[in-house]
């Protein structure tokens, strides 16, 4: 519209069949910046309203994984965990995973969860993903908390067995929780856009993600004897891995890092972010005519 | 005055059919075809949406080429059939779904009212769901924080404002969602049929809250609506849509004119074809049809001394020998003018026809429908149809008396006499 200047022709808003494939329309979404903060109190209240324990269940939930992979993988399977005592290990991956985790399977369904919505009122759709990966976040931190304070006590109580041994990967920690963020937001994007045509995805997503977390370095390090021969590299393409054993690079200075392996973590992220907007983009104009 | 929306060449298609079963295939060759610079095979362009028509296409036009503008402060009344549109428009205008083809230019913030209490979350207090509401309806939260006072009033809710909103009444529901929706301050207003819902007193506020929010505040309003009575008293423009296409723009009363004669004038003879069979599992109107009972021709025109003769043609289905009908007189603007019934002898699986005869002299020159009505003979509900059949009277040219419309709802002939130089009786 820049061609006219006249001020017959300053239209706000400009509807079209035509729509460039990148645009986000990010401006607009940070006019609709209090819904995002609304939706995520929303997100955060109503999970645990009419619950006894409340966000207490924010702790039970990687507290009792935790237990359990301790059994089945730590006593029952013996795969070792790089030195470093069982339930550090398990409960730090427990909660980075629940964190992609949550991010992709919420943002997996947003078009059919919010259909009444989407089908009654215009707003940037893009809200609804990005409340799902702050509530998350905030989540998240809850549960990081319960780490530390799991952390401290190995480092006070147990220093026979446990030396605290971080590195300045540590200063990485934001970056690999964005990266995460951003794979979890791009798959989710990319699966709820194909779910509002192709139903099946949903199915997939169930146990995809749980499929997925053993192909992840979750209950194992990546480096060990015991995978190599399992699964030779293989693994270690999974863009996920990078981002685990980075972070246990941080935390306990025992992952494998290198920084062309990093690179290529965000080199998948930035390409499946690119497919998500497109695909997302495509499907948020019209999908309430197929849901 | 300066243009609020410009709509030009609008059309939106959709497809028909299964959605979502069989698709991969046709994705892939509407994908090949685009790839190839092709015409998409599946949209074959020239289809009317017309819902009663057969056609072996499966995709029509909800949307035909529509072109119109409004202006900002004007109210404009969208009226039509069911199915010819409305909410389609509605839907593009407020960004729900994209068009196939055209533009729309829209001028200022545009809140949209295709419901009330979108997104209210049951488990959230009244409160937080005025926050949660308003910025899905685009406020900013400074904004409903300067106005929470006046919704909560507004609403009368304020006892339970701190209540989850699940364990509110239906009606205290839809008032405080209403008062979220009536504090907007869009430049533009987009409201569908949301005031089918509440009580009567409650329809009356918030009719009178969108006459006060497109008078006296300047905003553009669009309403769609099929009470036609609202459309005429809250609008000052009218938009009448006809199956997908514009037929008319212009002055509410005009186009409401319009729309009631051409709407009502189509169905003075109702047949059940082989797409679309009138009737259900108890019986099947084979046509129902006002004839002029006074011509030798049944189709004339039906003159306001002409005998008015409904005739119904039927099957019934139903072991019973007798069939209760009955029908309401209406007006075109829905108010009802009389009832009639009788108990009829209608041997099963056997075309009966039944007649009625309205005597001439009787209705006045107007537009009237027929709700029509079936029962068992011991009233239990067969069949029922709003607005079946509607026909027109027409006030003919004679050699005298009066010519035309004279006020009321019907216009019998009464015996008017005089007598002069008695005065005892007075």
């Amino acid at each position: 519209m820049s061609a006219n200047a006249e001020s017959q022709e300053q239209w706000d808003v400009v509807i079209e069949s035509d729509y460039p494939l990148f645009n986000l329309r990010l401006k607009e979404a940070w006019n609709y910046r209090d819904l995002l903060w609304i939706l995520v109190f929303r997100n955060f209240v109503a999970q645990y309203k009419q619950t006894l324990l409340g966000p207490v269940w924010f702790f039970i939930q990687p507290m009792l994984t935790t237990l359990t992979f301790m059994v089945i993988f730590g006593a029952i399977a013996q795969i070792p965990t790089g030195g470093i005592p069982q339930p550090l290990f398990y409960l730090s991956g427990v909660v980075i995973w629940t964190y992609f985790s949550d991010c992709l399977v919420k943002t997996s369904t947003v078009f059919k969860d919010n259909a009444g919505v989407f089908g009654k009122v215009y707003f940037p759709r893009l809200i609804i993903p990005l409340s799902i990966i702050v509530s998350n976040l905030i989540k998240f931190a809850l549960q990081s908390v319960l780490f530390v304070l799991v952390l401290l006590y190995y480092v006070y109580f147990k220093a026979d067995v446990f030396q605290l041994y971080t590195t300045s990967f540590l200063f990485m920690l934001p970056v690999f929780l964005l990266l995460m963020a951003l794979l979890g937001l791009s798959l989710g994007m990319i699966i709820s856009s194909l779910t509002t045509k192709y139903r099946d995805l949903a199915f997939l997503v169930a146990f995809g993600v749980q499929l997925l977390m053993y192909a992840t370095p979750v209950v194992y390090p990546l480096d060990s004897e015991r995978v190599r021969s399992i699964a030779g590299n293989f693994l270690q393409w999974n863009p996920l891995a990078p981002i685990f054993e980075g972070v246990r690079k941080g935390l306990f200075g025992t992952g494998f890092f290198e920084w062309w392996y990093f690179g290529y973590a965000v080199t998948v992220t930035v390409v499946l972010m690119f497919v998500a907007i497109i695909v997302f983009n495509k499907v948020e104009r019209n999908f309430i005519d197929t849901v | 005055m300066s243009k609020a929306i410009e709509v030009s060449h609008l059309s939106k298609l959709y497809r028909l059919g299964s959605i979502g079963t069989g698709n991969l295939s046709h994705d892939f060759q509407r994908w090949l075809a685009k790839v190839r610079g092709k015409e998409d095979p599946y949209m074959v362009i020239g289809k009317q949406n017309n819902r009663e028509a057969g056609g072996k296409q499966d995709v029509v036009y909800s949307l035909h080429d529509i072109n119109f503008t409004i202006n900002q402060g004007d109210s404009v009344g969208i009226i039509g059939r069911n199915g010819a549109g409305k909410s389609t428009l509605l839907k593009v205008l407020s960004r729900i779904t994209s068009p196939t083809s055209g533009t729309v230019k829209v001028r200022g913030r545009v809140a949209s009212l295709l419901e009330v209490g979108t997104g209210f979350h049951p488990e959230l207090s009244g409160r937080e769901n005025i926050f949660l509401n308003g910025s899905i309806l685009g406020m900013r939260r400074h904004e409903i924080n300067a106005k929470l006072d006046e919704i909560i009033e507004f609403s009368g809710v304020e006892r339970y404002i701190d209540t989850p909103v699940k364990r509110y009444s239906s009606g205290m529901y839809v008032r405080l969602a209403f008062a979220v929706a009536a504090h907007l301050e869009p430049e533009i207003l987009i409201v569908d049929e949301v005031l089918a819902v509440g009580d009567a007193e409650f329809q009356k506020k918030c009719l009178g809250k969108m006459n006060q929010v497109s008078t006296s505040e300047g905003r553009t309003v669009l309403f769609v609506s099929h009470n036609l009575t609202a459309v005429e008293t809250l609008c000052n423009q009218g938009i009448y849509l006809d199956m997908g296409r514009l037929a008319m723009q212009g002055p509410t009363l005009d186009v409401v004119r319009e729309y009631v004669s051409r709407d009502l004038l189509a169905r003075r003879v109702v047949q059940s074809t082989e797409i679309k069979r009138l009737g259900n599992e108890h019986l099947t109107i084979v046509e129902a049809a006002v004839e002029n009972g006074s011509s030798e021709n049944p189709t004339d025109i039906i003159d306001i001394s002409s005998d008015v003769r409904l005739k119904i043609t039927l099957i019934n289905h139903t072991k019973d020998h007798h069939l209760s009908v009955g029908f309401d007189l209406k007006t075109a603007k829905e108010e009802v003018v009389f009832g009639s019934g009788g108990k009829l002898h209608s041997p099963p699986g056997m075309p009966t026809v039944f007649t009625c005869v309205i005597p001439g002299n009787f209705l006045n020159d107007d537009l009237y429908q027929m709700d029509i009505y079936f029962h068992t003979p011991s009233m239990s509900k067969l069949f029922a149809q709003r607005s079946m059949v509607s026909f027109e009277i027409k006030d003919q040219a004679r050699d005298n008396g009066f010519l035309g419309k004279i006020n009321g709802m019907i216009r019998p002939q009464l015996q008017w006499a005089s007598s002069a130089g008695i005065t005892k009786n007075v």
